[in-house]
């Protein structure tokens, strides 16, 4: 049987490399095919803000491979809407990130889902093995 | 490690990889593969181009799995398995097909 | 299905504690070592918060990292646990899950 594995991301890109470590670690266990979630809490959600520049900063940006993960099987991106509020950000400020559903003629859906912290606090306490960054 | 080309020398790193992905050009593809005795043809490139445009939209090079099942869709089901896949890329799709397409080593690959 | 939370941050300069408290769940045990035990102070700025959780969990600081700081550990606010190494290990062993809060 799958274990379930959440990754909690609490840290804004670029500033620190914990969400690139993050994103590398989840595209490298997506091979062994577990139940991966993926948290965005506190300044995390800013891993998956739309419209990221880097050429400013002289970085290479990260945030087009979020897309990606739905091929990877990786399509539960929990947001939490607190964290969202506290910053001024509401979800129309995150990437559209989608998968298709091979079991559904391959119909798009999305892979965000909005949570309060309640919410958030149970579906981290539901995981097999938590992954922090 | 070098490519010679065109009177040009192209950067490689250890494991022949290109060092700065902005050089690559179909001739160095044709090189890099004529340098492993694979000659490509159409087959191979398709899955160069389809690289080339995943890693162009994602900015990763996509996991066997990944490619695999994304040429199934793409190119046909008959397409969309490892034993397609290896006939044209003997040392492993993910490994040397994105060599070829001037790719970095998929991530998780060894 | 209690859960170890492990801070290691201090409150004075990481919201880790905080967010911890806000996602800890009745039952659980948040553990605070390193930097964190600063928050675990009497007259701290945090235990009010930490007090609030005390409610229907459990916090517990490491008294190595106490020491370390030159805190005694009458220097902690009342309901915290102070337990050494041994007591960590008894904390991981006694949740079904740990997390940690970087």
């Amino acid at each position: 049987m799958s274990k379930k594995f959440m990754y909690v991301n609490r840290k804004a890109p670029y500033g620190t490399v914990y969400a690139l470590e993050s994103l590398e670690v989840v595209l490298i266990a997506a091979a062994f095919e577990q139940d991966v979630s993926l948290a965005f809490i506190d300044d995390g959600v800013y891993q998956i803000a739309k419209g990221q520049d880097t050429k400013g900063i002289g970085m290479k940006g990260f945030s087009a491979t979020y897309n990606a993960l739905g091929d990877y099987d990786v399509n539960k991106f929990y947001v939490e809407r607190e964290s969202l509020e506290e910053r001024g950000l509401t979800e129309d400020d995150l990437m559209p990130i989608v998968y298709e559903d091979e079991d559904d003629d391959w119909a798009e859906k999305p892979s965000v889902k909005i949570v309060s912290r309640a919410e958030m606090a149970q579906v981290l306490s539901e995981q097999d093995v938590t992954l922090s960054f | 490690m070098a490519l010679e080309i065109n009177g040009q020398s192209i950067a490689l790193d250890e494991e022949g990889y290109l060092e700065n992905l902005s050089d690559w050009t179909p001739e160095i593809a044709t090189a890099l593969a004529s340098g492993e005795d694979v000659e490509l043809g159409d087959e191979h490139w398709d899955i160069i181009n389809f690289l080339r445009e995943y890693y162009e939209e994602y900015q990763i090079a996509p996991a066997v799995r990944v490619l695999t099942k994304a040429v199934g869709k793409r190119l046909g089901k008959d397409k969309g398995n490892s034993k397609y896949l290896y006939s044209l890329f003997p040392y492993g799709p993910g490994k040397q097909a994105c060599k070829y397409a001037g790719l970095p080593k998929p991530t998780g690959c060894v | 299905m209690s859960m170890l939370h492990i801070v290691n941050k201090s409150p004075f300069e990481r919201n880790a504690l905080a967010s911890c408290l806000g996602h800890a769940l009745e039952g659980d045990s948040v553990l605070l070592i390193e930097d964190a035990v600063v928050g675990a102070i009497d007259g701290s700025n945090f235990i009010e918060q930490i007090k609030v959780a005390m409610a229907d969990k459990s916090v517990y600081v490491l008294g190595a990292d106490l020491a370390a700081r030159g805190m005694q550990e009458n220097r902690v606010a009342e309901g915290i646990q102070v337990v050494d190494y041994a007591g960590f290990v008894d904390l991981a062993a006694n949740n079904e899950k740990t997390q940690s809060w970087l």
